[in-house]
Parts: structure tokens; C-alpha cells; sequence
């Protein structure tokens, strides 16, 4: 590769370190403390896997630490890894009744506390429930396919979750970057569901390795929780040269291979305005990247990125570029990327996602030195996964009940594959409540057919 | 999971975790609500012949935002007997295992104490609390704690009961009194089961400093009421440690003042209570408290291999002694560790002002203020480590003693033979 950015090995290190400290003890048991023990408490209905927070956090304060890890953990099996990446401030903390009369109490960093502590003082929390019979394959083994199993195994269903990667935890474990979210900490999580006696079979792809049909057949019930795709292509000329990257690849490149081998130039652009764009950006500035662009086709107003996020990637010294759009990409004689050539936009009426349509400005054409274009503008939906299921979808979106249950009775899915159309970032706990409730729906149709069999 | 059950002096509960007689057991209502929620137990709200209450009857002490003491002036129930009574043979229905204790006050009449008891029990109370407590409002009727500062009429009124009880009877004492362990011994003489202890202190929350008027003022006046809350949990801790030491009580005894947590409750129950009684922590937030009550309890059995939470009754009490018999040879000095010292400086004014002069600011090799002890000076007194802010930055270390143990009353006893 040209145009190595020169990083020490040790400064490499040090900027793939977590950036948000944790709480030290009198910071959380003053924070704790502060805490009104609300009753009907908002935070509770902001949080969308319903966490009992007053609950956790009094814990924290009487000194019952377990007790704190086990409540938020029951109601996210996820709890560690979203105390760290949730929006807590258009959740929970957003919610707190003290944003009318001080400031609200600092959820996320109480929740990792908490959680930090279970992880330290390797405790276990919760025990396998006594044998139904009944056995569960979960296809992906993310947030969402681990809060099924997890729930699943509490219920008595013997578990497998199939996963296509090296390790279980999904996005958590390879798509968030590693100074906001480590390895370790989703890693933790997947092996509190493993305690459980869930099966995860790993390296091995559904539709690929093993056909669908075997894993219909075999098993009672089947959760798809397969998640999203690789990043679509731009559809522009010079899309297939040395340096254009997959946001999602680049940010797994950083938590899977030594970063000492990593490096996208001194000048990047990164197309897109989402988390994950943000989280490609900061890498490639943590990698030693001088210049680094985020390019969106509409402006901050319809920026899907967290607030903190932006407010972070700002901090990090990444640029914001509106209103562009790429046109071309422009190699070198050696199939290198050396420029990106883009067109200026203007927002029109809105278009099918409710935002305002982004049309070119004609003639407004410029070029800009770059050394790597990384994409960064969604994923796309694994419809040939779905297919061969044979599920009803809406443009790759699974269609389910309140069940969670899908055109296949013996099929429930949850998480990415079901995340509809709009302008919302599909959360992390978002999936995970989605993972519970496919594992209560299985459970309700159990329960039911139980209740026709003896009738 | 350990075994929570608890058994005071025959009467048996799920769970350490009562509510005392007070508002929270005013109405079966409420009472349902609290076992609904995981309280092993109630004691109901004071029966007795009908009073009539004031508004405004309430006051809390706050400390940098959290309150920490709380007082009122009311009295025992305003309800009618019968009312009463029919809610709790309903609540005890409902739940037939839980723990249903009437507490009771009478004027000093037998035969009008022999009609109540009789009466009471009838609904099937699982034992009966005699309220020799209540400090304001009764006392000046001859009841409460006009019964609980005189032994002679704490064992003459109990010796009443238990000429008809037919359940375990828990006498409650007052801590507004010289010596309580001379009316629990009176109860022991009078026939009770166990007792329980603390009621309210007497006390007047503050005083408005803008309209002159006593805090609580009803229409302007004020008069004094019962203190309760965290901030009387050492008084309360202490009574009742004294009571489990004293070989002429020796009954179960049912700790009560200022519990707040799961932590409290084991402190309570080491110093030698059966079983606990909460009020002011389920006012100010509400029956839910107990989950975390039974858990954190819970945990802290398992986490030593505890078995049965009535194990660890009254393990503390043998340490439990008299200054007399402390060890004058036994010497800590305060240590400060510089990696988690803040530099507030709080310890050194402390000491300076207040104590022994031997804490010093001193500039280490690199320039930074350091705070360090001058261990031959220091005599141990904990106030540093009281006035630090960060947990474990300033511990007290024992030094090995070159002396065998000295107490007081040996020392005492080697100077009288000298002479």
C-alpha cells in the first residue's frame, strides 16, 4: 500500500483504547445516591428493553452489586455493551426526571459500572431453565439472535445458534469500534449465554455451509437473526479500484487484525452520515489519517448519526462535507485511488423515507485528492437467505406478527432483518428487545399447541 | 438461596423484613399491599380507644439532599376498633403466612386490657406488640411512654396481658429513658416473649427561622414528637446490643430504628435482634424497598455459606462489652495512601485543630504536596479517616503490641495492690 501514514505501533495501541473512562467508585455511589428512586420512573419507559433502572442503581447504592448486574442484565442480555453505545440521551437519560430541575442522572455509565463489575468478579447470572423437550436453532448470533437464545435456555428450549463468523456477538464484536465498544465486553456477553448451555456453532453460514431445509427440518423452532449485508455499492465508475473499502469491513479490519497492518492514507473520504460512517471516520484518523471527510448527499438536519457521535467525530478533527454526492472515482496508473470526483446537491420535496429528496445540482462538478474512499451508506438486506426460506418480505424485510413469527409458523425472526424503512438507526437494544420478544412468541405457540394437544 | 424464615420468641415469618406500627399499617389496604410487595411481616397501627389527629403532623431533617431524620405527632389508629379488626382477619386470610402482629395501648385498667386483648385475638393475630412507647399525645393520659419510663408499670401492665394472651406477646420500649435495659428487664419479669425496641425519641425537628414558629406548627404551635430515620440508628443499634448482653433480659428481640437496607438489617440482626421492623424508609419511598432488602440479604448469606439467616443472631454481641474491659495495649495509627489521596487537606485541619497535631503537609521529591502521619504522635482516634472523602484512601493500621492486653479495670486493679 502507498501512502502509509506513519503511526508508532504504541500510539496505534493507545488510540484503539476505550475513550470514555468508566466511573470511578465515589463518582458512582455519589451518582447513585442522587437518584431519586423515581416510582413509575420515565427512564423505564424510554428504555426499549424496559430495564428496571431506580432498581439497578439503588443496588448500586446499598451495595448489592450483584443484584444491580442481574437487573439489568434480565432485561437485556446485551446490558454490558449497550451501557457503552445506547443514545442515552434520547433514552433513558433523556427521559430522567431530573433534566427539569438539575441534571439527569448518568444512566449508561452507572449501567456499565455495574456491568464492569459482574465482568471483573466473573459472576454468573442466571441458571438454564428445567428441559421442555423442545430445541431452537437461532440463525446469527448478534444481539438480537443472543437475547432469543438466551430467553429461550432460561425457558427450558435446548439452544444452537449458528454463526458465520469466528466468534458470536455480531456488530458488538466486529462492527463497533473498539475505543467505544471492546471485544471483550461483547465477548463476555456471549459466554454468559453459552453458560447457559446454548450450543454456538461457529464458522459455519447458513444457506452456505449447511442448506436451510436441514436446519427446518431438524429443529422445533427457528429463530432468523441474520442482521444486514455488506454495504451496497455506490454504482459510480471506479468503484472496484485499490483503496474504495466497506465501512463495516474496515471497522471488523480494526477489532480482528493487527492494526500495525492497517492504513487508508492521509486523505479520506467517507460517503455516508450514519454511525457506522462516523465510526469509519474516527478510524481512519485513529489510524493516522490527516484529512478526513465525511461526504452526506443531504445536511446535518437529516444526519441519522447519534448527536454524541457527530459531537464526537467533531472533536476527532473529522470534516463534514453536505449537500455532495461521489460521481466518479479516479484511479492512478497502478489501479490506486487518487481522486474522487463529486457533484453538489439541493434538498427537494420529500421521497419515500419522508426526508427531502436530494437532487444534483447540474454543473456544480468538483474534484478532491484522495487516498481512500470508504462507503459507508447502509447495508443491504440478505435476500437470497430469505428467499430461500421461502418468507414473506417487503424489499428484504421480513414480514412478522406481534409473535415475531414469520409466513413460516415454525420460523420467528428479530433484529436487522425485520428493521423497516425510515430514517431511525436501528439500535443495539432495539434488537435485543426484539430477540426476547421472538423467544416469547415461540414460547406463546409452544404453550398454545401444548394446550390444543391435551384439550 | 438461603433460608429467610426467622422465628421471634413463637411467632414465625418468611422473611427478617416487618413494618413497624405506624402510617404505612394503618389500613388493611396497605397492609395487603406490603405483603403483596415481600414484607415477611406487619405490626398493625396502634389499636386502642379513639383519638383524634392534627394536620401537619410530619417533619423531615434533610442533609445535603437526602433526609436523614424524620419526626411526627400522631397518634396511635383513628380508626375505629371494628374497622380494624375486620381488616385484619381479612389481611390474615389472605395471607395466612405471613406475620400479623396487633400492637396495642390501653389505659391502666385491667380488665380494659384483658376485653382488648381478647377481642383482638379473636381475628387470629399471629402475637401482640403492648406500645409502651409513644412519647407525645398518649403519654400525657397515662399510656405510651408514661408505661415505658417506669419498670414497675411495664411489668404490671405486661403480667395483664399475659394473664389472657394466647399468642406471644412483644412489649416495646422507649429509648426516652435513663437505662432501658431496667424496663426490658421488667418485661422479661412481666412474662413477655420478646421484646422490641426502639420507639420514637422525643424531639422538635427545628424551628422557622422567619415566622418563629416550632417545625411541624399546627395553627401556629408546636409540641414535641417522635424522631426517627436513619440518623437514630446508632442510639437504637446500641439499646438493642445492650439488651442482648444483658444475662436478666435474655428474650428475642425485635430490632427496630432507622433500618434503611439489607446492610442495616444484618447490623441489627448481629447485634442480636430475630427479626427487624421498618417504618420511616417504606414512608419516604415507598413497600418496593424490600425486594432489594430480601436479595441484597439474600446474597450476602450465600456469598458466605450461610445457611439459615437466624445463624447469624446475635453473632456480634459477645464483642459487645463495657469501656471497662476495652484494651488499653491495643494500638492502630492512621496511614494515608498517596495513590488515591486527593490533596483536599480535610484530614490535616482535622487533626490539627481537633485532635493530636500529627498529620503534615509536606512537599514530596517531585513537587506535589504529600499528607502523611507522624505514626509516633498519632493516638488512633479514626477522626482522619472519618473526615476522608475517598473509600480506603486513609485506613487504620494495627501496630503489634510488645504488651499483653491491659483493660481498665486490671490497670486500676494493679494500682490499688501497689500501694
Amino acid at each position: 500500500m502507498n501512502h502509509h501514514a506513519s503511526i508508532s505501533t504504541e500510539k496505534l495501541k493507545r488510540n484503539f483504547q476505550e475513550v470514555v473512562p468508566g466511573l470511578r467508585e465515589k463518582d458512582a455511589m455519589d451518582e447513585a445516591t442522587r437518584c431519586l428512586y423515581c416510582y413509575d420512573a420515565p427512564c423505564i419507559k424510554a428504555c426499549p428493553t424496559g430495564i428496571n433502572i431506580p432498581s439497578f442503581i439503588k443496588k448500586i447504592a446499598s451495595g448489592n452489586m450483584k443484584g444491580s448486574a442481574r437487573v439489568i442484565m434480565e432485561a437485556n442480555p446485551v446490558g454490558a455493551s449497550c451501557a457503552r453505545v445506547c443514545p442515552t440521551s434520547e433514552l433513558c437519560e433523556g427521559a430522567c426526571v431530573l433534566n427539569h430541575a438539575s441534571s439527569p442522572i448518568m444512566i449508561g455509565q452507572l449501567q456499565r459500572y455495574a456491568t464492569d463489575w459482574a465482568m471483573k468478579n466473573r459472576v454468573t447470572l442466571f441458571e438454564k431453565g428445567e428441559s421442555n423437550g423442545k430445541t431452537a436453532a437461532v440463525i446469527g448470533g448478534g444481539p438480537a439472535g443472543l437475547s432469543a437464545a438466551r430467553e429461550l435456555a432460561r425457558l427450558g428450549y435446548k439452544v444452537t445458534i449458528y454463526e458465520s463468523k469466528a466468534q458470536a456477538g455480531g456488530l458488538n464484536t466486529y462492527g463497533i469500534v473498539s475505543f467505544r465498544l471492546p471485544q471483550q465486553v461483547a465477548l463476555w456477553e456471549v459466554e454468559q449465554v453459552e453458560k447457559l448451555g446454548v450450543t454456538i456453532l461457529t464458522n459455519i453460514t447458513v444457506g452456505k455451509d449447511i442448506q436451510v431445509d436441514e436446519i427446518v427440518n431438524e429443529y422445533d423452532y427457528i429463530v432468523l437473526a441474520v442482521g444486514l449485508g455488506k454495504v451496497p455499492s455506490l454504482g459510480i465508475e471506479g468503484e472496484e479500484l485499490d483503496g474504495v473499502y466497506d465501512a463495516i469491513q474496515l471497522v471488523e479490519d480494526t477489532k480482528t487484525r493487527p492494526l500495525e497492518t492497517l492504513s487508508v492514507g492521509k486523505r479520506v473520504v467517507v460517503i455516508g452520515a450514519g454511525n457506522t460512517a462516523i465510526d469509519a471516520a474516527t478510524c481512519s484518523r485513529r489510524l493516522g489519517a490527516e484529512r478526513v471527510t465525511m461526504m452526506y448527499r443531504r445536511t446535518e438536519n437529516e444526519m441519522t448519526a447519534y448527536d454524541f457521535e457527530y459531537e464526537f467525530a467533531k472533536q476527532e478533527g473529522v470534516e463534514f462535507r453536505w449537500l455532495v454526492t461521489p460521481k466518479r472515482i479516479i484511479g492512478d496508473e497502478n489501479g490506486r485511488v487518487k481522486a474522487l470526483e463529486c457533484v453538489r446537491m439541493e434538498l427537494g420535496q420529500p421521497d419515500e423515507s419522508g426526508r427531502p429528496r436530494p437532487i444534483t445540482v447540474e454543473g456544480s462538478e468538483f474534484t478532491v485528492e484522495v487516498d481512500s474512499v470508504i462507503k459507508a451508506i447502509g447495508q443491504n438486506k440478505l435476500l437470497p437467505l430469505i428467499e430461500a426460506i421461502g418468507l414473506e418480505h417487503v424489499q428484504g424485510v421480513v414480514k412478522v406478527n406481534d409473535n415475531h413469527q414469520t409466513s413460516n409458523p415454525k420460523v420467528f425472526a428479530a433484529g436487522d432483518c425485520i428493521f423497516g424503512l425510515g430514517n431511525a438507526e436501528a439500535m443495539v437494544v432495539d434488537a435485543a428487545e426484539q430477540g426476547k420478544k421472538a423467544a416469547y412468541g415461540i414460547h406463546n405457540v409452544y404453550l398454545s399447541t401444548k394446550k390444543e394437544a391435551t384439550a | 438461596m438461603a433460608d429467610l424464615r426467622i422465628n421471634l420468641g413463637g411467632i414465625q415469618a418468611p422473611n427478617p423484613f416487618w413494618l413497624a406500627s405506624a402510617p404505612p399499617t394503618n389500613t388493611g389496604y396497605q397492609v395487603e399491599r406490603a405483603f403483596e410487595a415481600g414484607w415477611g411481616g406487619a405490626v398493625w397501627k396502634t389499636l386502642g380507644d379513639p383519638i383524634i389527629n392534627v394536620t401537619s403532623r410530619f417533619a423531615g431533617l434533610k442533609y445535603n439532599g437526602q433526609t436523614i431524620g424524620f419526626n411526627n405527632v400522631e397518634l396511635i389508629t383513628d380508626r375505629p376498633l371494628e374497622v380494624n379488626l375486620k381488616e385484619m382477619k381479612e389481611v390474615k386470610r389472605k395471607f395466612p403466612n405471613h406475620a400479623l402482629v396487633a400492637s396495642l395501648m390501653m389505659e391502666p385498667n385491667r380488665e380494659r386490657w384483658h376485653e382488648l386483648v381478647k377481642a383482638v385475638e379473636d381475628v387470629g393475630v399471629d402475637g401482640l406488640e403492648l406500645n409502651f412507647g409513644c412519647p407525645h399525645g398518649m403519654a400525657e393520659r397515662g399510656m405510651g411512654s408514661a408505661v415505658g419510663q417506669h419498670p414497675e408499670l411495664v411489668q404490671l401492665q405486661t403480667e395483664w396481658v399475659k394473664e389472657v394472651a394466647q399468642t406471644p406477646v412483644i412489649v416495646k420500649l422507649t429509648p426516652n429513658i435513663t437505662d432501658i435495659r431496667y424496663t426490658a428487664r421488667a418485661a422479661k419479669q412481666g412474662g413477655a416473649d420478646a421484646i422490641s425496641m426502639i420507639n420514637t425519641i422525643n424531639s422538635l425537628m427545628g424551628v422557622d427561622i422567619d415566622t418563629w414558629n416550632p417545625i411541624p406548627h399546627i395553627d401556629g404551635k408546636g409540641a414535641h414528637g417522635g424522631y426517627c430515620g436513619p440518623a437514630v440508628k446508632p442510639i437504637a443499634l446500641n439499646m438493642v446490643a445492650e439488651c442482648a448482653r444483658d444475662p436478666q433480659v435474655n428474650l428475642p428481640i425485635s430490632g427496630i430504628g432507622g433500618i434503611s437496607n439489607w446492610r442495616d438489617a444484618v447490623e441489627f440482626m448481629l447485634m442480636g435482634s430475630s427479626g427487624i421492623q421498618v417504618c420511616t424508609a417504606a414512608m419516604l419511598y415507598g413497600f418496593r424497598i424490600v425486594e432489594d432488602m430480601i436479595e441484597g440479604l439474600n446474597n450476602y448469606l450465600d456469598e458466605r455459606g450461610i445457611e439459615s439467616v437466624m445463624e447469624i443472631v446475635g453473632k456480634s454481641v459477645p464483642r459487645y462489652s463495657e469501656w471497662g474491659n476495652l484494651n488499653l495495649n491495643y494500638k492502630v495509627v492512621a496511614r494515608i495512601d498517596e495513590e488515591s489521596c486527593i490533596n483536599c487537606n480535610r484530614c490535616h485541619i482535622a487533626c490539627e485543630d481537633t485532635s493530636h497535631q500529627c498529620i503534615d503537609i509536606i512537599q514530596a521529591e517531585d513537587g506535589r504536596e504529600k499528607l502523611t502521619v507522624r505514626e509516633e504522635d498519632c493516638v488512633g482516634c479514626n477522626l482522619c479517616s472519618i473526615v476522608c472523602p475517598i473509600e480506603d484512601c486513609i485506613t487504620m493500621i494495627e501496630i503489634p503490641s510488645n504488651q499483653p492486653p491491659l483493660t481498665w479495670r486490671e490497670h486500676t486493679a494493679l494500682m490499688n495492690s501497689a500501694q
